[in-house]
């Protein structure tokens, strides 16, 4: 196990390389200029504007950039907000933590949705409970999450008035009132993601179960006297989360697209509307650093999913 | 024995469906129609599509008329699903929106298949370091983080875009360009491995052995039958696309403000989401509905095209 999973962290060395390759190149390609306000102001001499591209090496070659920046991340300097005037890393180590915890959160739910709609649906195909459940997860990830972000606001914000729709991070409250306020303004946006995600995956856990479920194996396992939730969860579930992962795996950049959406809506102080926030402004350190910590992030989750796979099948660890 | 697929919905097929036996176009429609809900979504899409093509003819109501006596009215005889801040109608406006969403996803899915055919088809096809390479690349832009990157593309290349063509057409371009190069990565992988498996199989033997060049082999045998599961990814690109054209507007990142897409007019609603929400409403109703049905003939298209696969 420990040498499979340093395979896949010199794996997905070449993979974080190739990205910031593809980001910084889109990046240098781009017209925008972060001194390009200085340009028209007649206040500012050309002489300092040309001073302050040669100190941030805005002249150099592309090649050159790119070292120099990559370099620079590596020790740990991930540059300064021409907007915020504050150290980037200080900026997206005091956003991450809010991201985090909804996507963590929304996904927990998502699992917790997905896993027993999926498994009993397939257990009892084309039942009546079935097919309620596929046309609910048709309708669930047809929904994209900024239409169901607004509808739970007009529905439990606006009408019924039981929930905040602004994420707020300056909490009056102390104490088990302080959880309860956090609990009760996570709510929606973790719903959003939640059930977003939920949905689909439900399709994958079923179809994924239902593969599994008429081998042989199982057969034997149900010969042998074994309860039937014993064979469902033993020999069924773990067999079938196998591709389960995999197509989760994948779907992880659109998990954190949706984050964005959703943070966005409801205002949460997360790396995502910090993100919307910075392209509005033209803050390229900050655009780049965050559009690379959410590559991190996908590369973190793909590690997780591999790992999952060797405690899922044994036999590709050892492979 | 992803190769034993049966016949796709080609272009062929359809030439072949005067042939006197049951063609595969009309077996495929067979199979199709036993899809209820499928075939329900088809006819939603349609009236969808018509409705956003003469729809303008049939509601000549023009979408930038401001008129302040009617501001954030619900429906009515004169507006049917309400007016706007400014007054405007709401229903021309989700009309206008709709041809620039359906125009996207559509263009989009193209270059989508476009470029997943291609590379899948040129990693099938050449085995060892360009089979890799491309593979490589293809797994990298499956983990690039999309949503980011689209919303930085756009907004980085828009100016510059917009002084070579007008606002409109030029955000369309870029749209259209970027939404399909980040969807192409299932589509390569579907076709490679179709490629993959279908080169071995013993009509392209033959064809080889019959003196049969690469290219023909190519386009004659191996690409019409690896088209099905193709056909189904391209549709729920189209889905997908929309809805990443959608979020882009709702983010105030895509088209110009003065150009009501869908994403467009729910991002100028979510402000007025206590007074108008018919306003919010009527556009994310029309997003929803859209997607739904292009997700359900998708699946019925999956049933029909691409048996083997359940997910």
């Amino acid at each position: 196990m420990g040498r499979y999973l340093l395979r896949r962290l010199l794996i997905a060395i070449p993979s974080l390389l190739g990205i910031s390759i593809v980001l910084f190149t889109v990046l240098a390609l781009a017209p925008g200029d972060p001194f390009g306000e200085l340009a028209s102001n007649p206040a500012v001499p050309p002489e300092v504007r040309m001073a302050l591209r040669a100190k941030f090496g805005m002249d150099d070659p592309i090649f050159l950039r790119y070292v120099h920046w990559l370099v620079a991340m590596l020790h740990g300097d991930w540059g300064f907000s021409f907007v915020s005037r504050v150290d980037v890393d200080a900026l997206i180590w005091q956003r991450l933590p809010a991201t985090l915890f909804v996507i963590g959160t929304s996904q927990v739910l998502a699992l917790m949705i997905a896993l027993p709609i999926g498994v009993y649906a397939a257990t009892r195909p084309y039942s009546v409970f079935d097919q309620i459940a596929s046309t609910f997860a048709f309708i669930g990830f047809s929904l994209p999450t900024f239409f169901t972000g607004l509808l739970l606001i007009l529905i439990f914000s606006i009408d019924l008035d039981w929930l905040p729709f602004v994420f707020r991070s300056d909490l009056s409250a102390t104490g088990w009132r302080w959880y309860w306020e956090e609990f009760r303004q996570a709510i929606m946006p973790i719903a959003v993601l939640g059930m977003f995600q939920g949905a689909s995956w439900t399709r994958y856990v079923r179809s994924a179960v239902l593969d599994v479920i008429r081998l042989d194996y199982v057969t034997t396992a149900r010969a042998k006297g074994l309860r039937e939730g014993k064979v469902v969860i033993r020999h069924v579930v773990r067999n079938a989360l196998i591709p389960v992962v995999t197509l989760v795996a994948l779907q992880m950049p659109a998990i954190f697209g949706g984050a964005i959406v959703t943070e966005q809506i409801f205002r949460v102080p997360g790396i995502g509307s910090l993100l919307i926030g910075s392209i509005l402004a033209n803050d390229t350190p900050v655009i780049m650093a965050v559009t690379f910590v959410f590559s991190c992030l996908v590369i973190l989750f793909n590690l997780i999913a591999d790992v999952l796979y060797g405690w899922l099948d044994p036999r590709i660890a050892y492979r | 024995m992803a190769g034993s697929t049966p016949a796709s919905l080609t272009a062929e097929a359809a030439s072949r469906a005067a042939a006197p036996q049951v063609s595969p176009a009309r077996d495929a429609w067979r199979r199709f129609r036993r899809h209820r809900l499928a075939v329900a979504s088809s006819i939603v899409l349609l009236v969808m599509i018509l409705a956003v093509l003469l729809g303008p003819l049939l509601w000549p109501v023009a979408i930038n008329e401001i008129d302040f006596t009617a501001r954030l009215e619900g429906p009515s005889a004169s507006h049917l699903l309400g007016t706007d801040d400014l007054g405007q109608d709401v229903l021309a406006r989700v009309l206008y929106g709709g041809r620039i969403s359906l125009s996207v996803g559509l263009a989009a899915m193209m270059v989508s298949l476009l470029v997943g055919t291609l590379i899948g088809a040129v990693a099938g096809i050449s085995r060892g370091s360009v089979d890799a390479g491309l593979m490589w690349l293809t797994d990298l832009f499956l983990s690039l983080p999309q949503l980011p990157l689209l919303l930085v593309i756009t907004y980085l290349f828009r100016d510059r875009l917009k002084q070579l063509m007008g606002a409109e057409s030029s955000v369309f371009i870029l749209l259209v360009a970027v939404i399909g190069g980040f969807s192409w990565m299932p589509v390569a992988r579907l076709v490679r491995a179709q490629f993959l498996s279908l080169r071995e199989k013993e009509f392209v033997e033959a064809a080889r052995a019959l003196g049969a060049s690469t290219l023909r082999q190519v386009m004659r045998h191996i690409l019409p039958n690896s088209l099905g599961p193709v056909i189904v990814a391209g549709t729920i690109n189209v889905a997908a696309a929309i809805i990443a054209e959608s979020t882009l507007s709702f983010l105030g990142l895509g088209f110009p403000p003065d150009t009501p897409t869908w994403g467009r007019l729910l991002f100028d609603a979510k402000d007025y989401l206590d007074i108008a929400p018919h306003w919010a409403l009527s556009a994310g109703a029309a997003i929803f509905l859209t997607v739904l049905a292009i997700n359900f003939i998708g699946d019925g298209l999956r049933d029909v095209l691409d048996p083997r696969r359940i997910m």
